[in-house]
C-alpha cells in the first residue's frame, strides 16, 4: 500500500499530458518494481521452505511449528478484536476450549474412558471440525449482548468471567469433556485419508501425524491469514479501525457500531475455535487445565509483541511466544541461567515467561508498532 | 438460620477484604485511567515479604515491611513502566500491566514453589461463639481491619490535600496540572496506596480457614476485579459495595453448595463472575459507575 502512495499522489499534478512527464511516476515505479518482485520471491521461497519442512525437520521442531501455527490462527483472531477494533478480550482461551472440545464431542464416539461415560456424536471428522468452528462462533454470538455494549476495561474483565465459566464447565461436565483427565481427540480424516500416526512413506520420509498435520495447519493458517487480511483491507476493516479510534465519530459517520462489534467478536471466536481444533489435533488429548487464564494472557502477549492490528504481527508474535519455551527447552543444556526442570535453576518455562512478559513491556515502551514494524513507515521497506 | 447468619457474616468479612483490593484498583484507575491487571501480583508480593520475614522479626514488623514492600513494588511499576509510556491508548497500558503481572507472578511463584507459606498471624484457628453463631477470629479481625482502613482512606480522600489533588487529577488532569498539582506524584502515590492495601488484603486472604499463601492466592485476589467492575470502575463506593456483594455471593454459594449440586462442584468460585455478568447486562457501567458522556 505505502509504495503505491507516491504514484497516486503525484498523478493529479502531472495533469493531462502524463505521457510527456514520465520521470516522477516512472522513477517511483522503477523503485517499487524490483522491490516488489524481491518480496514476491521472498514469499515464494518462504512458502517452499514451509512446504519442505516435514521432509527435513525432526518431530520435535514439527510439533513446535504446529503449535506455533495453531497459535498464530488464534492470535490473528484476537488481533482482529483487540488490535484492530480495540476491544480488550481476556476470554480467548474459552473459545479455544469450545473449538477443541466441540471437535472432540462432535467427532468422538460414545465410549467409557477412565471410568467416565463419554458421549459423542460420531460425525465425520471434517464435518466436526467445521461445526466446531461454527460452535465457537455461536458461543461468541451468545456473549454478544455483553460484548456489544461494554467497552475497554469493563469488557476485559467481563470476558475474564468466560474463562472461569469455561473452566467450571470443563471440570464438571464429565460426560462431555472427560473432566480433569480430558478426553482423547479422534484423528482428522479427509476423503479417506487419516491424519494419524500410521506411517506413510513419502519420498523415503516416514510421515506420521505431525508431518501430515503440518500441511493441514499450513493450509488453515494461509486461509485464515488471507481472510483476515481481506477483512482488514476492505470496508469492514476501515469500520473496525474507526470504531477503535473513535467510537462515537464512527457511529456518526454511519458505521453500525454495535453490529460490527458483535460481528468481530463472533469472527474472532471462530478463529479461536479453528485454533482450538488444530491444537486438539496436535495434542491428541484435550485437558481442561490448558485452557486457563494463562493461555488468554499469552495470546494478548503475542499480539502486543508482534504488533497490534496487523495479521503479520499476530503470526510473528505467536511464533515468538510459542517457540520461545521450546527453544529454551531444547537448548537448556547449553544456555546460561536456564536448566532442565527439577534441577533447581530457572526452568525453560519460567525463563520464557520472564522473557515474553518483559518483551510485552519493552515492545510497548520502545517499539510502539510491535516487532513487525521495526522500521518506520517512511523508511525503505 | 444459624448457618445462614454464619455464612452471611463470613461473606461480609471476606467481602470487606475484596473491597480493600478493589479500592486500590479503583484508586489507580481514577488517578491514571489505567486498569491494573498486575494487582494480584502486588498482593502476592506483599504477602510473600510478610511470609518470609515473620519468623525472624515477628509478625507485626513483618506485616509492616510487607505493606511497605508492596507499596514500593507498586510505585516502582508506576515509575519504571507506566510513566515511560508516551502513547495515549489506555487499553495498551492495560496490556502492559499484564506483562508486568506475568513477570512478577512468575518470580514469586518460582520462589514459593509448591509450598504453602504461613504469614504467622496471631489469631490462629480460634473461633468465637455468640448465641450459637460461630465465627473465626480471623474473620472478625479481617472485617475490623478492612473497615478501619477503608474509613481512614475515605477520610483522607475527602479531607487531606493528597485526597484533594487525587480527586482533582481524576476530574480533569490538564486543569489539575495547570493548578500546580503534580500528576506524576499523584499517580505514584495511587500505585503505592493500592500496593499497601493489597498487602493487607493478602494477609486476610491467607489466614484461617484458608491454608496459607500459595499460587492460588492470586486467583482469589482476582475476585476483586468483578467486585470493582460491578460497583463501577470509577467509584470508591462502588468498590465497597461490589466487594461485599462478591464476598456474600461467594460465601453463600459455597455454603449451600450441596443444595446447588446440579451446578457442579466449585460453584462458589464462579458465582461472583456470574453476578458480575448479570449486573453488567442491566447496567453496563456498573452499579455506581459514571455513565459515559462524550462530546464529539
Amino acid at each position: 500500500m505505502s509504495e503505491a502512495m507516491p504514484d497516486t499522489a503525484q498523478e493529479p499534478s502531472v495533469g493531462p499530458d502524463a505521457g510527456a512527464k514520465p520521470a516522477p511516476a516512472g522513477s517511483g515505479r522503477t523503485l517499487t518494481g524490483p522491490l516488489r518482485s524481491i518480496r514476491t520471491y521472498l514469499w515464494l521461497a518462504g512458502s517452499v521452505l514451509l512446504l519442505l519442512f516435514p521432509f527435513y525437520l525432526d518431530r520435535f521442531w514439527l510439533q513446535a511449528g504446529l503449535f506455533a501455527m495453531a497459535a498464530a490462527i488464534g492470535a490473528i483472531g484476537i488481533n482482529l478484536l483487540t488490535g484492530s477494533t480495540g476491544q480488550l478480550s481476556m476470554g480467548h482461551a474459552f473459545f479455544l476450549a469450545v473449538g477443541a472440545y466441540g471437535y472432540c464431542i462432535l467427532a468422538g464416539e460414545s465410549s467409557t474412558e477412565n471410568g467416565h461415560e463419554l458421549s459423542g456424536l460420531g460425525l465425520p471428522t471434517w464435518l466436526a471440525a467445521i461445526l466446531a468452528v461454527l460452535l465457537a462462533g455461536a458461543a461468541g454470538g451468545l456473549f454478544s449482548p455483553i460484548a456489544g455494549r461494554l467497552r475497554g476495561a469493563y469488557l476485559g474483565i467481563a470476558t475474564l468471567a468466560l474463562i472461569f465459566i469455561g473452566q467450571h464447565v470443563l471440570f464438571n461436565a464429565g460426560s462431555l469433556t472427560g473432566g480433569f483427565n480430558g478426553r482423547a481427540v479422534p484423528p482428522l480424516s479427509l476423503f479417506g485419508f487419516t491424519f494419524d500416526d500410521t506411517e506413510v512413506v513419502v519420498a523415503a520420509v516416514p510421515f506420521q501425524a505431525s508431518e501430515k498435520l503440518w500441511y493441514v495447519a499450513l493450509a488453515a493458517l494461509a486461509f485464515s491469514a488471507l481472510f483476515a487480511r481481506g477483512v482488514l483491507r476492505g470496508r469492514p476493516g476501515r469500520a473496525l479501525n474507526a470504531i477503535r479510534d473513535h467510537r462515537i465519530a464512527a457511529g456518526v459517520m454511519g458505521v453500525p457500531v454495535a453490529r460490527y462489534r458483535a460481528g468481530v467478536f463472533v469472527l474472532s471466536s471462530m478463529y479461536a475455535g479453528l485454533a482450538g481444533v488444530l491444537l486438539a489435533l496436535v495434542f491428541q488429548r484435550t485437558v481442561p487445565e490448558y485452557f486457563g487464564m494463562v493461555l488468554s494472557l499469552e495470546y494478548l502477549a503475542m499480539i502486543v509483541i508482534g504488533g497490534l492490528g496487523s495479521v503479520a504481527g499476530a503470526v510473528v508474535g505467536a511464533a515468538f511466544v510459542t517457540l520461545l519455551p521450546q527453544v529454551l527447552t531444547h537448548y537448556s543444556d547449553s544456555l546460561p541461567l536456564v536448566s532442565a526442570p527439577g534441577t533447581g535453576g530457572l526452568t525453560p518455562g519460567e525463563a520464557s515467561r520472564y522473557l515474553y512478559g518483559a518483551a510485552v513491556v519493552a515492545v510497548v515502551l520502545f517499539l510502539p508498532g510491535g516487532l513487525t514494524r521495526l522500521k518506520k513507515p517512511g523508511e525503505k521497506k | 438460620m444459624t448457618t445462614f447468619i454464619e455464612l452471611l457474616l463470613g461473606g461480609l468479612s471476606i467481602g470487606s477484604v475484596y473491597a480493600l483490593i478493589a479500592l486500590g484498583f479503583v484508586v489507580i484507575f481514577k488517578a491514571t485511567e489505567v486498569v491494573n491487571f498486575a494487582h494480584a501480583s502486588l498482593l502476592l508480593a506483599g504477602g510473600y515479604v510478610t511470609a518470609v520475614l515473620h519468623d525472624d522479626i515477628g509478625f507485626w514488623p513483618a506485616l509492616g515491611v510487607g505493606i511497605a514492600g508492596a507499596a514500593v513494588v507498586g510505585s516502582a511499576v508506576e515509575f519504571c513502566v507506566m510513566r515511560r509510556y508516551r502513547g495515549s491508548d489506555h487499553s495498551v497500558l492495560a496490556i502492559v500491566t499484564i506483562g508486568v503481572d506475568i513477570v512478577i507472578t512468575t518470580e514469586l511463584v518460582r520462589r514459593m514453589g509448591t509450598e504453602v507459606l504461613s504469614l504467622g498471624d496471631p489469631w490462629g484457628d480460634d473461633v468465637v461463639t455468640v448465641g450459637g453463631v460461630t465465627l473465626a477470629e480471623t474473620r472478625i479481625a479481617a472485617f475490623v481491619a478492612a473497615a478501619l482502613l477503608i474509613t481512614v482512606f475515605l477520610l483522607a480522600f475527602r479531607y487531606t490535600s493528597w485526597g484533594v489533588s487525587m480527586r482533582a487529577a481524576a476530574e480533569n488532569p490538564q486543569t489539575a496540572a495547570l493548578m500546580g498539582i503534580r500528576l506524576g506524584r499523584v499517580s505514584l502515590s495511587a500505585w503505592a496506596v493500592a500496593g499497601a492495601l493489597a498487602a493487607v488484603a493478602a494477609l486476610f486472604l491467607t489466614v484461617f480457614p484458608t491454608p496459607g499463601l500459595e499460587r492460588a492466592t492470586s486467583f482469589a485476589a482476582l475476585k476483586a476485579f468483578p467486585a470493582a467492575i460491578l460497583g463501577g470502575l470509577d467509584s470508591t463506593t462502588g468498590a465497597l459495595v461490589g466487594g461485599l456483594v462478591v464476598g456474600v455471593t461467594e460465601s453463600l454459594a459455597t455454603g449451600y453448595q450441596s443444595d446447588l449440586s446440579f451446578l457442579g462442584r466449585g460453584i462458589g468460585d464462579l458465582a461472583p463472575y456470574l453476578v458480575m455478568v448479570a449486573v453488567l447486562l442491566i447496567r453496563p457501567a456498573g452499579l455506581f459507575g459514571t455513565k459515559e458522556l462524550a462530546r464529539v
